[in-house]
């Protein structure tokens, strides 16, 4: 019996009214807890976490948001910059095509020219045979009519001195000389 | 014990009880305990009024001084925070720290533990937070004292959260669908009697070791660094003193530790249990 008194008063010395044990549950401290914790929520839900979460997701939209707008801008641009590519080859190819409009043009006009140039100047070596023909048949023309003169005139000459073979002979050489020079 | 004769026993208990008188030890638990004066030796101690409503006994007392403090802390950091929010949305100072728990709580707490639906009950899981964070950090300042450390105090909270993981249910599934669904699906019928009391109780264990669990950490560490300093004066001798504050200082940063994971387990333990009774299908 003694041994189980002093162990009770062991264990519950320390509960007495003067130290008290952690244990002991006051009232009014847990009325003031719920007032504090209670007055805590509603003016922090008020003051602070509707306005701070707000701002939180208004922030995170913002950065989703940006992203997808540069994300969609990056691919516009890569759009624009392959439309630009096509647009460009092809602009080369037009240019391309245009030189060697232009290259087949030029041939074209050269052998057109050459063409030309050869026609024109085989017509005038047609042209200029022919006049020297003419040239020529008009100095035959001339030439047979000054032989047929002198034909004529040697002819007079000899009729009119027939006497010797010998004078007739010196005569005729000496129209022939008087012809050659 | 019983092996032992009776009045042996008892003699030592007697010795013990004699030499308790004169070693007093009261001192550790003047420190722990609450009290009804704001202790500030050398500089004087200030006494609280004693309040009395009803016949019950509402003084304030050194705890509730400090929640108003920590009340007061939170309010005034919490009114600069969104202030600077309106100014700029991009976070600088003290906005960084407190974006960086809230932003903590939001993301690895609450949304993975209640999911869908999780806005409501975030208010709450914020300010369970930073009340407990500050109350604790509180009762590692010098004069400072654990609000939390107060069984009252944690058993008040605890029941806070047990009235809103109640109410979240209810809210969710009707006050009788909640009630039904806190039975498992496909019990036999022969079991109920005995799984109706089992989940019955298992809805008062869960704040109730809430409660414990955040008055049993924040008393224990108060209780071991004092008791670290107490060496220097039962052993009567000053060599002591180098081991004791090196200790001292290991159990502070433990307990700068400890603040932060209680705060934290509350909360995560709080949102896990409204997961659940919002989400009875898990």
């Amino acid at each position: 019996m003694n041994t189980i008194s002093y162990l009770l008063l062991l264990v519950f010395s320390e509960g007495g009214e003067k130290s008290g044990s952690p244990l002991d549950v006051n009232p009014g401290v847990i009325l003031w807890t719920v007032v504090t914790f209670v007055l805590l929520l509603l003016i922090l839900k008020k003051i602070a976490w509707k306005p701070i979460l707000n701002s939180l997701s208004e922030r995170e939209n913002f950065i989703k948001d940006s992203l997808e707008k540069a994300d969609k801008a990056q691919k516009d641009a890569e759009k624009l910059l392959a439309e630009n590519k096509v647009n460009l080859s092809k602009a080369e190819e037009d240019a391309q095509k245009i030189i060697e409009q232009g290259r087949e043009f030029a041939e074209k006009l050269k052998t057109q020219i050459l063409e030309e140039s050869k026609i024109q100047a085989r017509k005038m070596i047609v042209d200029a045979t022919s006049e020297i023909e003419r040239k020529n048949s008009e100095a035959f023309i001339k030439l047979k009519d000054q032989v047929a003169d002198i034909a004529v005139n040697a002819a007079e000459k000899i009729l009119r001195e027939t006497l010797d073979k010998d004078k007739q002979v010196k005569l005729v050489n000496k129209y022939l000389d008087d012809m050659k020079n | 014990m019983w092996i032992y004769n009776p009045n042996t026993v008892a003699d030592t208990i007697k010795t013990a009880l004699e030499v308790r008188g004169k070693q007093d030890t009261g001192w550790i638990m003047h420190h722990v305990l609450d009290s009804r004066e704001l202790d500030f030796t050398p500089f004087g101690v200030i006494h609280l009024p004693e309040i009395h409503l009803f016949g019950i006994d509402i003084s304030i007392t050194k705890h509730v001084v400090f929640m108003w403090l920590a009340l007061v802390i939170l309010v005034v950091t919490f009114l600069y925070v969104a202030r600077t929010y309106k100014k700029s949305l991009v976070p600088r100072g003290v906005t960084n720290l407190t974006e960086v728990l809230i932003v903590f709580v939001r993301d690895e707490i609450v949304k993975p533990t209640i999911g869908k639906g999780y806005e409501i009950f975030l208010p709450y899981l914020l300010t369970v937070f930073f009340f407990i964070l500050t109350c604790n950090f509180l009762g590692l300042i010098p004069y400072g004292s654990t609000a939390t450390s107060n069984i009252a105090v944690t058993a008040t909270l605890a029941t806070i959260s047990f009235i809103v993981i109640q109410v979240g249910g209810m809210m969710k599934n009707g006050v009788f669908g909640y009630l039904k669904g806190l039975v498992p699906h496909g019990i036999p019928l022969w079991l109920l009697p005995i799984m109706i009391p089992v989940e019955l109780l298992g809805l008062f264990t869960k704040p109730f070791a809430l409660a414990v669990r955040l008055f049993a950490n924040m008393t224990a560490g108060h209780i071991v660094i004092l008791s670290l300093l107490g060496l220097i004066f039962i052993l009567h001798t000053y060599f002591v003193a180098p081991v004791s504050v090196s200790f001292t200082l290991f159990i502070f940063f433990l307990e700068i530790l400890v603040a932060l994971i209680q705060a934290y387990i509350f909360t995560m333990l709080s949102s896990l249990f409204i997961g659940m009774a919002v989400h009875q299908e898990h």
